[in-house]
């Protein structure tokens, strides 16, 4: 405001700046900066922010991409080779071309961690302790949480080595032994105790000794199913999941030439995949159901099938001898009724198999608890838990395979995270909360309630922004080449090409500074705050008319209605 | 400023900035210190694409002047909203007279400026109805004269200010104030009207350019390029009107982006008098996309949508795509606009 009272020749008003004129007041609605839950984050089961580090690899800034990542889940490594990547199946990028190769980016990250000796950061120590039965995954993630949130931490485990299923029971082909022990690695660094060959009788006297605050159980489901199939001992039949086991200690069992592999689950596949690289010339694979109601992932299936293993649907073995003359097991065929549950339909053929292999589902081996007053068994064996994961002894928590649970390796973690925070929770005396819920967010005069969050679905993006840029495929080798031995199939992604990997995620409903908010608002009601700090609503301007969020390429800006 | 366009980053240079783009390769929008030319406080309407046009070409002539600029206005919206007196809006030397002689003043302001020895680029700016009705003896004097003048015209289809009347530029079938939704031809006739760009190009002045609020890189380069240059200089700039055009404030350059890929607006540049660059589609679209959120046009989509005229007006934009050779090394595949 000018205060020259002299006003120039024929100027009867003094001269003011537009300023002055607070055209915030025009508003009905307001527009709200606000971070979406991206679809890949929703559908990691270990609950990684995905889009936050890939948002950090995307500048290169790789160890802090880390960082982030072991927020959550710290084996990356692991995981960008052996995890499903139901992230990609959900990435809205899939609407445009392909999903953002996630698992690419996390093992490079992964790979660089272990090349460089990263160690993510810790809180410090609170004196509690803390006792882990199991180094699954589930009891590994539990125990590096714990030990991050500056407990200590002992694990005890019955295998030589630790890893469970993912060093018995997961093939070399696909989780080379070096990266697992070089991501094992890093919860020693972080001073984790870790006792092998060590079987427990008796948990109660093991926290008293050990003067354990809580326990985590996670002794996973390594008991195959039992099962009963006329003539059992015509045939040589093993068992998947101690096949697995003894190949990774170096006295795989003979097979023979054909080798028929029971069951339908990822075990039957690396059963049937393992049993090719040992030697065997013909593997079937006899499953009840079709190909669509496998529990199996398909990329396992396709793989296996590009290997030469041979798929039987709607097959059931119904006597291990066919014919006494012959090495020939005798299969049912099977039909689907309405429901999709197999049915058998008298109709019969012969198989040639030397070996039977069995893989029909695991359970949990809860035996070694019995004797422990107060907890409480599924009919299946599995322990029950509560809410917070606690069983019904204070202080003893259980997680993993031994509970209901889906049993792969990313939900492992994802359980031994939770599991971790509510040990946590239980040790500072209160219950483990989960910091936010999905919903739609109401957001009364721009206040929101931190608790509710939106996804970020494909409707909320403007694909106008986002160029065309087709994944990088990763180097597989050959079927053929494949079975020469464990060599692993899938090979890495270099710097530039993890970089434009992580540069295809669109970054779905956060804020990743492009600045069309601020170019596009005809008020200049848009503050840039600078790199890293994003923008905020000058709202003595804003209009609210609103092209702010529609130009929002990725869904970070909500329009609210203004309370008048 | 560099206007490449990266294909290879999360949304490749079609957003107003990039953090992961170098400074260079940055629109002058994304800029922490951008002129503001035209600054808030304004009293445009909701979403308004002449106030959001005049900042981008404006701030583009600022940042390439380092600040040497003077703007004489029309009368008009662009006049009105941003200077009520004694406030006004915008942070450059600013003059205004009448409606229909922008032009013929901001030549005077260059000559004075030459005469007192200053470096200083002018630029007029107006309206459609300052620019191609009232004006446009003035402007083609200035033309003719190959006066040291950029005159921007902010293209809105009609006379906004005084309540929506027809102006040689509003499109056919359009309803205004003057051009009802009656009888057997409702709104603007096909045919009427007059194509200012290419009346400048007449002229064989060194510099005329097309832009839209919707392409914000190939503005900022079109309106540098300009001022880089001697002479008569013209570039018309299409910017939506929510009031005028009965849109939605919000979809304002939506509906600016689907002018220009159905090829109704098509972005070009000519260089005395020739056509040197066309600005190619990158995701085509139907007329239908840009006509239906637009309440001016509602009348072609009733009951019994008006088919025949909205062939006309997709031969149209047909013809421009051939005209201007819109369509080569198109690359992105089509995907809707979502309006």
């Amino acid at each position: 405001m000018s205060t020259n009272t002299q006003l120039p020749f024929a100027i009867s008003l003094e001269l003011d700046s537009s300023l002055a004129n607070k055209t915030g007041s025009w508003r009905t609605k307001r527009p709200v900066y606000v971070d979406r839950i991206p679809p890949c984050n929703r559908a990691c089961p270990a609950g990684e922010n995905i889009q936050a580090w890939l948002y950090l690899a995307e500048e290169a800034r790789y160890e802090e991409a880390w960082q982030a990542l072991v927020e959550d889940n710290p084996f990356p490594a692991i995981h960008g080779r052996v995890c499903y990547h139901p992230c990609e199946s959900g990435c809205n990028r899939t609407k445009l071309d392909e999903p953002v190769s996630i698992h690419a980016v996390e093992r490079f990250l992964g790979d660089q961690a272990i090349k460089h000796g990263w160690l993510p950061k810790m809180k410090p120590a609170t004196g509690k302790r803390v006792i882990v039965i199991g180094s699954g995954p589930t009891g590994l993630s539990c125990a590096y949480h714990c030990a991050r949130l500056g407990h200590h931490v002992t694990i005890y485990d019955a295998g030589e080595k630790p890893g469970g299923m993912m060093r018995y029971g997961i093939p070399k082909y696909r989780l080379p032994r070096e990266v697992l022990d070089a991501e094992l690695d890093l919860l020693v660094r972080m001073g984790i105790r870790f006792v092998q060959s060590a079987r427990i009788d008796d948990l109660a006297k093991l926290m008293e000794t050990d003067r354990a605050d809580a326990v985590f159980l996670a002794c996973g489901a390594g008991l195959s199913k039992k099962i009963d199939i006329p003539n059992w001992h015509a045939r040589h039949v093993i068992d998947a999941v101690k096949m697995l086991r003894d190949i990774e200690s170096d006295s795989p069992p003979m097979l023979g030439r054909r080798v028929a592999v029971y069951g339908g689950g990822n075990t039957a596949l690396d059963a049937a995949r393992s049993a090719l690289r040992l030697g065997a010339e013909e593997v079937v694979l006899v499953y009840r159901r079709d190909r669509k109601r496998m529990p199996a992932h398909s990329s396992e299936v396709i793989d296996a099938e590009e290997e030469g293993v041979k798929m039987k649907w709607l097959s059931t073995i119904a006597d291990l001898q066919a014919d006494p003359g012959r090495d020939t097991i005798r299969i049912e065929k099977m039909k689907l009724n309405a429901k999709g549950q197999p049915e058998p339909t008298g109709e019969y053929e012969e198989l040639g198999a030397d070996t039977v292999i069995l893989a029909i589902g695991q359970e949990a081996e809860t035996g070694f608890l019995r004797n422990m007053p107060g907890l409480q068994f599924d009919k299946d064996g599995s322990l029950l838990v509560d809410q917070q994961m606690m069983s019904g002894v204070a202080g003893v928590f259980a997680g993993g395979d031994m509970t209901p649970a889906t049993r792969t390796v990313t939900n492992g973690v994802g359980n031994g995270k939770k599991a971790a925070r509510c040990i946590d929770a239980f040790l500072a005396g209160g219950v483990y909360e989960k910091p936010y819920t999905l919903g739609s967010a109401r957001g009364d005069d721009g206040v929101f309630d931190p608790k509710v969050k939106e996804i970020a679905s494909f409707d909320r993006l403007n694909p106008w922004y986002y160029t065309d840029a087709p994944k990088h495929i990763q180097e597989r080798l050959a079927g053929l080449r494949r079975l020469d031995g464990f060599a692993e199939i899938v090979s890495g992604l270099d710097e530039t090409d993890a970089m434009h990997e992580s540069r295809r995620c669109l970054s779905c409903g956060n804020c990743f500074e492009c600045d069309n908010c601020y170019g596009v608002c005809p008020d200049n009601a848009v503050i840039k705050l600078g790199p890293g700090n994003r923008f905020e609503f000058n709202y003595e301007y804003c209009k609210g008319c609103g092209l702010c969020s529609v130009e929002c390429p990725c869904g970070a800006i909500k329009m609210v209605e203004e309370k008048i | 400023m560099k206007s490449q366009r990266l294909k290879f980053y999360q949304t490749g240079t079609f957003t107003v900035g990039n953090r992961l783009l170098s400074d260079e390769m940055r629109s002058v929008q994304a800029t922490v210190d951008r002129n503001n030319s035209l600054n808030s406080g304004h009293r445009a309407c909701q979403g308004c694409g002449e106030a959001l046009g005049a900042r981008y070409a404006v701030d583009a002539v600022m940042r390439a002047t380092n600040g040497q600029a003077i703007a004489v206005n029309a009368t008009g919206c662009l006049e009105v909203f941003s200077t009520p007196f004694p406030e006004s809006s915008w942070r450059l030397a600013w003059l205004h007279s009448l409606f229909g002689n922008a032009p013929a003043v901001a030549a005077g302001v260059s000559a004075a400026m030459r005469v007192r020895g200053k470096k200083v680029t002018v630029i007029g700016q107006g309206g459609d109805g300052g620019t191609v009705d009232i004006g446009f003896g003035c402007l083609s004097g200035m033309f003719e004269r190959n006066d040291d003048v950029l005159y921007i015209c902010y293209d809105n289809e009609a006379y906004m200010n005084t309540g929506v009347q027809r102006s040689g530029s509003t499109p056919p079938t359009a309803i205004t104030a003057t051009t009802q939704g009656v009888g057997e031809h409702p709104g603007q006739e096909f045919g009427g009207g007059k194509n200012a760009p290419r009346i400048a190009m007449a002229h064989g002045i060194p510099y005329v350019a097309t832009a839209s609020v919707a392409d914000l890189r190939d503005l900022e380069e079109k309106v540098t390029t300009a001022v880089g240059i001697r002479g008569a200089r013209y570039i018309h700039i299409h910017v939506p009107c929510p009031l005028g055009w009965g849109s939605d404030p919000a979809l304002t350059i939506q509906i600016a982006r689907a002018a220009v890929q159905s090829g109704l607006f098509p972005l070009y540049e000519a260089r005395h008098g020739r056509l040197v660059k066309a600005t190619k589609i990158r995701r085509k679209v139907p007329v239908t996309d840009y006509l239906q959120p637009q309440k001016r046009f509602a009348h072609l989509f009733g009951k019994t949508p008006n088919v025949a005229a909205i062939d006309r007006i997709q031969a149209i934009a047909d013809a421009n795509i051939e005209d201007y050779g819109l369509l080569d090394s198109h690359e992105d595949p089509p995907i809707s606009l979502q309006i």
